[in-house]
């Protein structure tokens, strides 16, 4: 299957681009590819706590199945508004 | 009542916020009270000096987040409609990043669905934002994370 994965914010700059195009196995879910990714950038483990995951713009947890031609999207902590 | 879709506004936008626009959009004959907000740009947080901010967001998914504060104001609260602009992009000092307006038949529903509607915009809208100070640059959130409280949110809405 074929994902298009989208990186924000802080984890965009971390990895030097916004979006790629992935192969991943057939019953691959959220977690895989976030475990793929891992493997390629250790120092993501760092953000993993805070970190949020969408398909098709609506958020998923890890568990979630992805099909062929879905866009995974990355979700540092959300900051819009303002602290006041 | 008109449907849910004609009584919310939602406007992502590299402009100015034009809070005119949102007054106008929730004025309904049988509204009682207005109520607006308007976040600006502060010129510090947390002791640093801030130059100005940016801020970037998830097209479509922050529009989507958007709609679903407001259908669950809507729901949750007697109003009659909410309009909520967020800018992106560079914002200086002093200016607007964020405003909302809600109209209700009496106050206390219009005050307390424009409270929900901007606490739910900071948690859920995948809305980012770059502080800029005097030394450096910052993603704000990104240190301490919020996903424990998104997951909060996720929980009530299921309750």
């Amino acid at each position: 299957m074929r994902i298009k994965l989208r990186f924000f914010a802080s984890l965009r700059e971390r990895l030097g681009r916004s979006e790629e195009m992935r192969e991943v196995p057939p019953g691959a879910t959220v977690g895989t590819v976030w475990e793929l990714l891992k493997r390629e950038h250790p120092e993501l483990a760092a953000v993993e706590r805070s970190l949020a995951f969408a398909v098709a713009q609506e958020y998923v947890d890890k568990t979630h199945p992805l099909q062929d031609n879905d866009e995974l999207a990355f979700i540092p902590p959300v900051s819009g508004g303002v602290d006041a | 009542m008109p449907d849910e879709h004609s009584r919310i506004l939602c406007k992502i936008t590299q402009d100015s916020i034009d809070l005119q626009e949102l007054i106008d959009f929730v004025a309904d004959p049988s509204a009682g009270a207005m109520t607006t907000f308007v976040g600006t740009t502060r010129n510090t947080n947390d002791g640093r000096r801030v130059i100005r901010l940016e801020y970037e967001c998830y097209p479509g998914m922050a529009e989507k987040e958007m709609s679903k504060i407001g259908a669950e104001a809507l729901a949750r609260w007697p109003i009659k409609k909410i309009a909520m602009s967020h800018r992106l992009g560079q914002v200086d000092i002093g200016e607007a990043s964020v405003a909302i307006a809600v109209s209700a038949g009496h106050r206390h529903a219009a005050f307390e669905a424009c409270h929900y509607a901007i606490n739910q915009l900071k948690e859920t809208v995948p809305i980012w934002k770059k502080e800029l100070y005097e030394g450096g640059e910052l993603w704000i959130g990104a240190q301490t994370g919020t996903t424990g409280s998104f997951q909060r949110v996720q929980e009530e809405d299921r309750a």
